[in-house]
């Protein structure tokens, strides 16, 4: 085995590049979860954005125009999400459920013509001197909006979760819904505002995925990557920095089992493949074991909500 | 005094039933003004419209004088309406500032809101700190969260719905005075409550309401509790009648009982002693959270207790689990009546399989017999005059009453030998209350050991023969009701039990 052919700087540019979809997905479903959403449909949002974003991307030729599409099909995707759940009441549980099936099932009926076609990728942000520093240069100063993108979007809700007053509204439409109905605030649109904010982070993350990180169409290609963000958000303790710290987690063991993989560890293929898994998972375990766990979750995660009053 | 809001032919029906029906009256400026009225008889949406909450059908409000609709609570807080909340309207899991803040319009920056809110809650005698996380807080200072939460937009009408079933008499006390200072300032209060010696303390004026209609208006401190009382449910009420006081042997036996909490609110078992005798029923007061539902679970054997603890009638049943209390004569109605003493979703005749199979041999060759069950179902319904269709009625569609009246029937029908009800009149109206306490008291004249836990006094003092309070999983010694004083007691729930420990 030659470990000195894997390159530490480049193995951390690229975890944040492997982990940005699923950074993107869980931050967007940490919110709609805090306001008291389940909405397992996670990953079908996550597809449905990817062949969106990848089908508007090679018909406009920008990548752009592809993670805006994708936006928009992943909110469209929750849109249908929030209004059952939300106006008619179905099961969360259930409905999320499907709409993964439905995503998986729409996404390959639409990328039919598109299997093995190459879009136009986004460039890396050039930054001049800053980026040809050595070590910090490639990465901190060397990647693509989007990746700049999804941190911003961390710092963002998390700053709106714990400093603005509509952040304090959906904690507690999150916490009980009663009480903020009977105070007057509107649950089912700070929820549908809430799941629609999830459903276009989504759609961004399966667009990057389709659009910068392989990119290309390949059925299915989430890969599970949309439950590994639901699972990252309750072990993080519905807390944004914490996501943040699973999602890098989960991205660099992606990346340093591939580069074992080429450099020819002597480890069974599967084993290095379930990996990413198995640490994501037993790391944030732990985490949330010793911050009380469960006891942070919204109170009234996943309680439907009828205005009987 | 003028008059601050009048309420005009106000009309709301719903379904099936009208639940305010031309509903008219004025509230003063600086007035106490009680809204009585049982269960179902439409206070809480006069209440709710007044707030913003329900929008009437037909009839008008006018506030200060000019035309008042507000379209949702938020409109009512602007025109200076606030509402304290019956079940709080409070979330656990924030500071008291943040609760504070989801309340109010427009409020000021966290650190001028923990300096107001801890200005205010001073100056009204209900201390609070703004950091505290509201989980961890008891009833009585949730309250003050939620009264200094509307005391801090300068109210002109505070409502105030049924407030005091969750304190000690002392607290009481300091509502009341909060509330006379507050009146006094000229901001109005509508009170609600079914508590007639409160409302006769405190209240200027009071509106009867029965059936959605207004049925009087009077000044309660010139009529008697007992006269309000008879207007608020429409016939004479009779007071529970008196029983052969004669005891029998020990029938429960509980030696030292220490138990860990159910929940992080709860409060751990320390040392508890009871005994009971045949014909005899034990009052339990305290406020909740003191270890009430670690009690009732001890009991019932939802969860077990250290060997030797629990003796029924001589028999060691401490490791025993439920069924096998109920077949020894243990039987328990908990407080919770939807999810805990009912299943919600099914009906009653299934209910009543669920803790009379044992007693009222409802099971053949190890199945149900339906026929029996309904039987046993509708025993229940005549005997306590469960208002329902029949006994195929889902549980959750029965009035919180009607429901109480039928969880409690169904174990005083299998004629236990001990009966332990936790808060059996809890959001009950007046005439199911006297209903359910004249059952108990029936249940141990005919010989069965009788333990109530409860939080309301008067009640304790009406139909218990002694009295023990429970504080901080301590309970005290027990002492004959016939020889307390309201006094004593807010001592003895404060945790003042060994003063004068009389051992009965």
């Amino acid at each position: 085995m030659d470990l000195s052919s894997i390159s530490l700087t480049l193995l951390i540019a690229s975890l944040m590049v492997a982990a940005t979809p699923i950074l993107l997905a869980a931050i967007g479903e940490m919110v709609v979860e805090r306001a008291g959403v389940l909405n397992l449909g996670v990953e079908g949002m996550m597809i449905t954005g990817a062949i969106c974003g990848f089908v508007a991307g090679v018909e406009t030729g920008s990548p752009w125009a592809g993670f805006l599409v994708a936006a928009i099909g992943g909110a469209a995707m929750a849109a249908l999400f929030g209004f059952l759940t939300q106006y008619l009441l179905s099961n969360q549980v259930a409905t999320g459920l499907a709409l993964t099936l439905f995503g998986l099932g729409l996404s390959s009926l639409l990328g039919q013509g598109y299997v093995g076609i190459k879009a136009q990728t986004l460039r890396r942000v050039d930054l001049g001197p800053l980026s040809d520093l050595p070590v910090v240069g490639r990465i901190i100063f060397g990647h693509d909006p989007i990746v700049y993108l999804s941190l911003a979007l961390v710092a963002g809700v998390w700053a709106f979760l714990r400093y603005s007053r509509a952040g304090l509204i959906l904690r507690a439409v999150g916490e009980s819904h009663d009480a903020a109905h009977a105070l007057g605030y509107h649950v089912r649109r700070v929820r549908m505002l809430a799941v629609l904010f999830g459903g276009a982070c989504a759609g961004l993350g399966g667009a990057y995925l389709s659009l910068v990180r392989v990119p290309q169409w390949t059925e299915g290609m989430t890969a599970g990557a949309g439950w590994i963000a639901l699972a990252i958000v309750v072990f993080a303790s519905w807390r944004a920095e914490r996501v943040l710290i699973g999602a890098y987690l989960f991205g660099g063991i992606t990346v340093l089992q591939l580069n074992l993989q080429t450099a020819g560890a002597r480890l069974p293929v599967e084993l290095l493949s379930a990996a990413p898994y198995l640490v994501t998972i037993v790391v944030l375990v732990l985490i949330s074991g010793r911050a009380g766990g469960r006891a942070n979750a919204p109170a009234d995660l996943g309680k439907p909500f009828h205005a009987s009053a | 005094m003028s008059e601050l809001l009048e309420l005009n032919g106000l009309t709301k029906a719903y379904p099936g039933v009208v639940a305010n029906d031309d509903v008219s009256f004025s509230i003063a400026r600086g007035g106490i003004h009680a809204l009585l009225g049982e269960n179902g008889a439409g206070k809480s949406t006069l209440v709710k419209t007044v707030y913003g909450l329900v929008k009437p059908d037909a009839g008008t409000m006018r506030l200060n004088g000019s035309d008042y609709a507000p379209a949702d609570p938020r409109a009512a807080r602007a025109s200076g309406v606030a509402m304290v909340f019956q079940h709080f309207s409070l979330f656990e899991a924030l500071s008291v500032a943040e609760n504070v803040g989801l309340g109010m319009e427009n409020p000021p920056g966290p650190r001028d809101l923990g300096r107001r809110i801890w200005e205010v809650s001073h100056a009204y005698g209900l201390p609070l700190d703004p950091e505290r996380r509201v989980g961890g807080l008891s009833a009585g200072e949730r309250q003050r969260v939620e009264i200094v939460r509307c005391l801090l937009q300068d109210p002109k009408l505070l409502i105030m719905d049924e407030p005091t079933s969750v304190l000690t008499p002392q607290e009481v006390e300091v509502l009341f005075a909060t509330l006379r200072k507050l009146a006094r300032e000229g901001t109005s209060i509508l009170y609600i409550s079914h508590k007639l010696e409160e409302i006769r303390a405190l209240c200027d004026a009071a509106t009867i309401l029965r059936g959605g209609r207004v049925v009087g208006e009077c000044d309660p401190r010139e009529v008697s509790a007992g006269e309000l009382a008879e207007r608020m449910v429409g016939e004479t009420l009779t007071a529970p009648k008196s029983r052969n006081a004669s005891v029998g042997d020990v029938v429960l036996d509980v030696a030292k009982l220490n138990l860990p909490p159910v929940s992080k609110f709860g409060a751990a078992l320390r040392d508890v002693s009871i005994s009971v005798r045949a014909g005899e029923v034990l009052g339990i007061g305290g406020v909740a959270g003191n270890g009430q539902d670690e009690l009732l679970t001890a009991l019932s054997g939802e969860r077990l207790a250290p060997a030797g603890t629990i003796r029924l009638e001589g028999t060691d049943i401490s490791r025993a689990r439920p069924t096998a209390r109920r077949r020894a004569g243990l039987l328990c109605a908990p407080e919770e009546r939807l999810g805990h003493a009912a299943a919600p979703d099914m009906s009653l005749t299934e209910n009543a399989a669920l803790t009379g199979t044992v007693r009222k041999r409802l099971t053949r060759n190890g199945f149900l017999d339906w026929r029996r069950t309904r039987d046993f179902a509708q025993e229940v319904i005549d005997a306590f005059d469960v208002r329902t269709p029949g006994p195929q009625a889902a549980a959750r569609s029965l009035s919180g009453g009607n429901l109480q009246k039928f969880v409690i029937g169904r174990e005083v029908l299998q004629g236990p030998r001990v009966l332990v009800v936790n808060q059996p009149t809890w959001g009950v109206d007046a005439a199911a209350a006297a209903a359910i306490r004249q059952a108990l008291m029936d249940l141990a004249s005919q010989g069965a050991g009788i333990v109530v836990i409860s939080q309301d006094l008067e009640e304790l003092m009406e139909i218990s023969d002694r009295f023990a309070a429970l504080n901080e999983g301590r309970l005290s010694a027990s002492v004959p009701t016939a020889d307390l004083t309201m006094e004593r007691i807010g001592l003895m729930l404060g945790g003042a039990h060994d003063l004068e420990a009389a051992d009965a």
